[in-house]
């Protein structure tokens, strides 16, 4: 990589005025070659003496972290920059880059300032805890993901869009409930927590009752919105065709509703994630993620912690990016869904 | 010669004919907000249509041609007068599946492919589904849409599009067509080439067509006869049997004949205007 | 003319939205007592009418009048906070507006604190591409993890420090706040229309410029329902935070006191609390949103 492409040394790839700084153009491959290169210093830093713990931590260390610091975020910003035919590929790239740099400097101060454990664990101690905790953690998720969050995500989405469709003729109940429904959202609704536990033990339905509460109302909401969503044009339609309501319901404003649906059930897997594993944290069983992660917080075992965390955290992307991809099946007419890369 | 009518048909004549009538309109008025703010749409309208007649209205904004359509079609109710569709009330036409109609934008499903949305009213009038199918086929056939029966409304063009909604609202075969204004958002090109294919199916059909169009031309090229309209309140202003001959092509719309018509149909309509 | 009209017209749209509120709720009060009843039956056949002879007045009175009930009636909840706020000086942990209050100030502070951070970080990403391709797409998707999760991280991390009392509840708040209000605000930031930015840019206009004129401006209308939701959500993170340390003070820990020692009254009171502050919070982002575009409306 020449000097003269690097923005640093060459003020006139600055952009003349404002905050815009993209070097023009940078070719692919030389940014490629380049980041390669700064992994390669990454590597041999971290496995180098100076990163180990036992090391003095000096002036040597924080100059060496500090140029690779910057190799790499003129890295991300290069690769950032690439446009073109090429372009989509290295966006997510530059993200991923970001990602794996975190995770580098992270492992590598961590590790060499000798932080305390119970303050911030590394990276790879979170790994070989998630490895050495794999059949707990399992029991953890089996009991808050399949059972709480699955089952009072179902059931809460399935009621929301049961009660939308019986009162989908009676404009008088939708003008009392919606402004009611809505304004549920306001309200800490995990605090029925304590509440659930009284009326349905311990165990898990209390959570997933919690979760059937916090569904519930979005879900509602979404889909009487979705099902006043068809125009009035396609309506006017139906009518000259003399089509039966039920007719109208099942061909023209269920399927228009189905975007609206969709937004709602994504909303709600992340708001059943969070209200199980916070309805544990008020009070649970011996398992689940919630659980996992407040009783093993009290114990200092912050390794666990973080591994919970990172389970869950999985669960919720796993959760969005498969609801996704379904939504991109069945929905895959609107144009929100359609203008999607 | 031009063989004007103005105003309405005497009683008798109406009432000897009116078994034969495709859309009778007597004395028809519509009224919104009648305590308030009241808006008279329609006025005491007074129209008959003949089967096979191809009738086009025409006036400015408020006039109250897209009002009486939608009357016609039981989309709309009039608070005064009578409306018969084939002898019977629109609703009892409407559910008779008596006739079709082409909204202003194509109103084509998304989620349904070119074929599912032709094949919606069939399948909602319960025919089998290998009907749906053929019938179906048939009729983006004779629009000239053969090959995108798999393709989805958004990726066609919007004369395209609107060429779909035709073929859907033709599909059941209906005696009557109603179109409002079905080609305003397209560009001329599309336009004319939609007018030519329209002329030419109802040359070959001889359905009774009702079309609101903004445009004189349009008017003049497609209609047998051509019913001025004007606003405050919506009424009709003047009849005129075209005396351009059945068929029709585009070149006509040079000859002095159509450009004499079309000066007569100006001329209302400022009259129209003006009062 | 035009003034009496819109007032009737107010009155109107009064009348026909709040009839059929008043009779949801209305709806909603029977419900409750009933279920009252059929909840609290059973232990008040065994506890509370044990040896006397009853009726089913005296059945139904008493389920509406347990200490303990499994389900507290309405005005049973309403009696307790009433006593509880008229009762006791504000000061004094008896009094309900003294939790609602140390909630209330960890929620706003963190929501201030989060909601300045997420304008900042997204006026950054919109006008850095670096930052727009490498830290947004982390953001996008930290909202389909429960983030909420790490509270009890960040409050060892705090506590260890020695950051304790409104300090780690306002933090959770504050990065609760903060993602839906950075998304909102990216993208109501680049809600401005192709046509309106390349006009100012015949104008010569600086980035700052565009900034301050056009998509501050233009991501207002996305920035208020995010506040909603960053209000909201703070607050669901305030009262988690005060869970774990065992919290002496706060709604929360009102909530986790009441479960322990089986005050179901007290648990009901801590809610519906929780709820009105909740409501609270939330009118007044759309009372500011009211003001702040009320010169936008076009009615």
């Amino acid at each position: 990589m020449s000097r003269r492409a690097d923005p640093k040394a060459n003020p006139a790839l600055r952009s003349a005025k404002g905050i815009q700084m993209d070097p023009v153009a940078p070719d692919g491959k030389a940014t490629v070659a380049m980041v390669a290169a700064s992994f390669a210093l990454a590597l041999v830093f971290m496995f180098s003496p100076l990163a180990r713990p036992a090391a003095p931590v000096g002036a040597l260390f924080w100059t060496l972290t500090a140029t690779l610091a910057v190799l790499a975020s003129v890295g991300i910003r290069r690769t950032a920059a690439i446009r073109g035919t090429g372009g989509g590929f290295y966006a997510s790239m530059t993200a991923a880059l970001f990602g794996f740099w975190i995770l580098y400097f992270w492992q590598l101060l961590v590790v060499a300032a000798e932080v305390p454990r119970v303050l911030l664990p590394s990276p790879a101690l979170i790994v070989a805890s998630l490895w050495d905790n794999l059949s707990t953690l399992g029991g953890d998720f089996v009991q808050t993901v399949i059972k709480a969050v699955l089952i009072g995500w179902a059931l809460g989405c399935g009621l929301g869009f049961l009660v939308a469709i019986a009162i989908d003729r009676m404009p008088f109940l939708q003008r009392g409930l919606l402004p009611i429904a809505s304004l549920t959202s306001a309200i800490p609704l995990v605090g029925v927590a304590p509440i659930a536990v009284m009326w349905f033990g311990f165990e898990w339905p209390s959570k997933a009752a919690v979760v059937v509460l916090m569904t519930f109302f979005p879900m509602l909401v979404s889909t009487l919105a979705g099902l006043q969503a068809s125009q009035r044009l396609e309506r006017e339609l139906m009518h000259s065709y003399a089509a039966s309501y039920l007719r109208t319901l099942w061909s023209l404003r269920l399927p228009s509703a189905v975007p609206f649906m969709f937004a709602a059930l994504k909303v709600n897997a992340s708001l059943a994630l969070i209200g199980a594993i916070v309805a544990e944290f008020f009070g649970s069983p011996t398992t689940g993620l919630g659980f996992r992660i407040s009783t093993e917080a009290l114990k200092m075992n912050m390794t666990l912690v973080w591994a919970a965390v990172v389970v869950a955290a999985v669960t919720g992307t796993t959760a969005y990016a498969l609801l996704s991809r379904l939504e991109r099946r069945v929905a895959f007419w609107h144009p929100s869904v359609r203008g999607r890369k | 010669m031009v063989h004007e009518q103005t105003g309405s048909m005497n009683v008798a004549e109406s009432d000897s004919n009116h078994s034969l009538l495709a859309v009778d309109v007597r004395k028809a008025s519509l009224v919104y907000n009648p305590h308030e703010a009241p808006v008279h749409a329609l006025s005491e309208v007074d129209l008959a249509i003949r089967p096979g007649e191809f009738v086009s209205l025409i006036g400015p904004s408020g006039c109250g041609k897209t009002t009486l359509l939608r009357v016609i079609a039981d989309l709309e109710h009039i608070t005064a007068g009578a409306v018969l569709v084939n002898g019977v009330t629109p609703r009892e036409a409407r559910l008779a599946r008596a006739y079709g109609y082409v909204f202003q934008a194509p109103g084509l499903f998304p989620w349904r492919t070119v074929l599912g949305n032709v094949k919606l009213p069939l399948q909602i009038h319960g025919r089998s589904a290998s009907e749906c199918e053929t019938i179906a086929r048939e009729q983006l056939d004779r629009v000239g849409l053969t090959g995108f029966e798999s393709k989805y409304p958004w990726q066609l063009s919007g004369g395209m599009q609107q060429r779909v909604s035709i073929a859907r609202a033709l599909s059941f075969e209906p005696r009557i067509l109603m179109m409002d204004e079905p080609f305003g958002a397209l560009d001329e090109i599309t336009r004319d080439r939609l007018n030519e294919q329209l002329q030419q199916m109802w040359q070959r059909e001889r359905r009774t067509v009702v079309f609101v169009t903004h445009s004189i031309a349009e008017a003049v090229y497609l209609s047998s006869r051509i019913v001025i309209m004007s606003p405050r309140p919506g009424r009709i202003v003047k009849v005129i049997e075209s005396p351009l001959p059945d068929a029709r092509t585009l070149d006509m719309r040079d000859s002095i004949e159509f450009v004499q018509l079309a000066h007569e149909v100006r001329e209302a309509l400022a009259h129209g205007h003006d009062e | 003319m035009a003034m009496t009209s819109k007032r009737h017209g107010h009155a109107a749209a009064l009348g026909s939205q709040g009839a059929p509120i008043a009779v949801v709720l209305a709806l909603i009060a029977l419900v409750w007592y009933g279920l009252a009843i059929a909840l609290n039956a059973q232990g008040a056949i065994e506890r509370n009418l044990a040896d006397v002879m009853w009726t089913w007045q005296d059945l139904v009175a008493t389920t509406w009048a347990m200490e303990r009930p499994v389900l507290p009636a309405p005005h049973q909840v309403a009696l307790d906070l009433w006593a509880s706020i008229t009762g006791w000086p504000l000061s004094s942990p008896r009094n309900l507006l003294f939790h609602t209050a140390v909630t209330a100030e960890s929620t706003l502070v963190g929501f201030i604190l989060g909601t300045l951070l997420g304008l900042l970080l997204s006026i950054a990403i919109v006008h850095s591409r670096t930052l727009d391709r490498a830290l947004l797409p982390w953001i996008v998707a930290s909202q389909s993890v429960p983030v909420l999760a790490i509270a009890p991280i960040v409050l060892v991390i705090l506590g260890s420090i020695g950051l304790t009392g409104v300090a780690p509840k306002a933090v959770i708040a504050m990065y609760l706040c903060f993602f839906p209000v950075t998304v909102a605000m990216v993208q109501g930031l680049r809600s401005p229309q192709v046509i309106e930015t390349e006009m100012l840019h015949t104008y010569a206009a600086s980035p700052w410029q565009a900034l301050w004129m056009l998509r501050l401006p233009a991501s207002l209308p996305f920035l208020f329902p995010a506040l909603r939701v960053g209000v909201a959500a703070g607050l669901v993170g305030a009262m988690v935070a005060e869970l774990p340390t065992g919290a002496q003070a706060g709604l929360g820990a009102r909530l986790l006191t009441g479960s322990y020692y089986g005050q179901t009254i007290q648990i009901w009171s801590a809610l519906v609390m929780s709820a009105v502050l909740g409501l609270v919070l939330t009118a007044a982002m759309a009372g500011l949103e009211h003001v702040v575009l009320r010169s936008r409306r076009q009615t």
